[in-house]
């Protein structure tokens, strides 16, 4: 289904880019795993790519919040696959906290990772869709960005404005056949939300449990090869945010 | 001077005749939008084998000679 593209996938090594990453080789896709600091990680994810479904795959170390640094890797990614066909902004950091007390450093950090960070790579891939005439973005939201949520005001900001940014994006780019969409994903079962287990929120999800980093693959994946959906924000919640 | 290839590339996407692009000539009056000029310097990129990152909008085609120009030195 994805035979002969090459996917993007940042925050790849683990959680939810690792589960897309594993998807999107299982359908074909050579995938470039860019990740922060886990380079064991990244590296086995690529190699259970290469021997499960013998597409090409290769780690990057990448701060997606530096300009300078999203050029560089995308440029490297360029040059070892030929374009980008699919990008998805995963990567993603908390710094939770009562906004009264908030550092303004934790403010900055989450938002630069997670929403200039979204920018970075859209604004260094989009060159590489336009060759192609054609792409697919995928940005990885938040159901806190969409109700919000008590001691998450900067990660929450920050996945609200991925919603603002894939709308204008897909409306920018939808005349160059250029696709862009969100996933508001809830609670997912990763290294992020271990501590949530016995969160009080966990009983107001309608299906009952979390979510597994695979579910959110699966919506990515429809996503991917979903031609006539751009600007859509898919929920995958287990109908927390309805 | 790069006109003479932004002229040809122009004139192949456009089909227009390589005399009628003129260096005052705005791309919207050769029917190109903003983002196309983005997709045209890449156009040339391949034709003069140079690397351009284009970061602001231009207006004419002597716009784009000079924006060149002056991100080769």
């Amino acid at each position: 289904m994805l035979n002969g593209k090459v996917a993007l996938v940042t925050g790849g090594s683990r959680g939810i880019g690792a589960a897309i990453v594993k998807k999107f080789a299982a359908l074909g896709a050579d995938v470039a795993v860019v990740y922060a600091g886990n380079e064991e990680a990244a590296r086995k994810v690529c190699e259970e790519c290469i021997a499960a479904w013998g597409v090409r795959a290769r780690a990057y170390r990448c701060d997606v919040s530096s300009f300078s640094q999203t050029r560089e890797l995308v440029a490297a990614v360029k040059a070892d696959f030929g374009t980008v066909n699919i990008l998805v902004n995963n990567a993603g950091i908390t710094r939770d906290g009562l906004l009264a007390m908030m550092k303004e450093e934790a403010f900055d950090s989450v938002l630069d990772t997670n929403l200039k960070g979204a920018f970075n790579m859209i604004r260094h891939c989009t060159p590489l869709f336009l060759r192609s005439r054609g792409g697919c973005v995928i940005n990885i939201s938040s159901v806190s960005g969409l109700m919000g949520n008590a001691g998450q005001c900067n990660y929450a900001a920050s996945k609200a404005g991925l919603v603002g940014l894939t709308k204008s994006v897909a409306r920018e780019l939808a005349p160059k056949g250029i696709r862009c969409n969100a996933i508001a994903p809830g609670f997912i079962r990763t290294d992020m939300t271990e501590q949530l287990e016995n969160n009080p929120l966990m009983s107001t999800i309608p299906l009952g449990t979390m979510g597994e980093p695979e579910d959110v693959a699966e919506a990515a994946a429809y996503l991917a090869c979903a031609k006539y959906v751009t600007g859509e924000v898919l929920r995958v919640d287990g109908g927390i945010a309805m | 001077m790069y006109f003479d290839a932004i002229a040809k590339v122009v004139a192949d996407r456009t089909g227009c005749d390589v005399s009628a692009v003129k260096p005052e000539s705005t791309f919207t009056e050769l029917g190109i939008d903003s983002l196309d000029t983005v997709e045209l310097l890449m156009n040339l990129e391949d034709e003069l084998n140079i690397e351009i990152e284009l970061d602001q909008p231009v207006a004419t085609v002597g716009d784009l000679d000079k924006f060149i120009q002056s991100k080769q030195g």
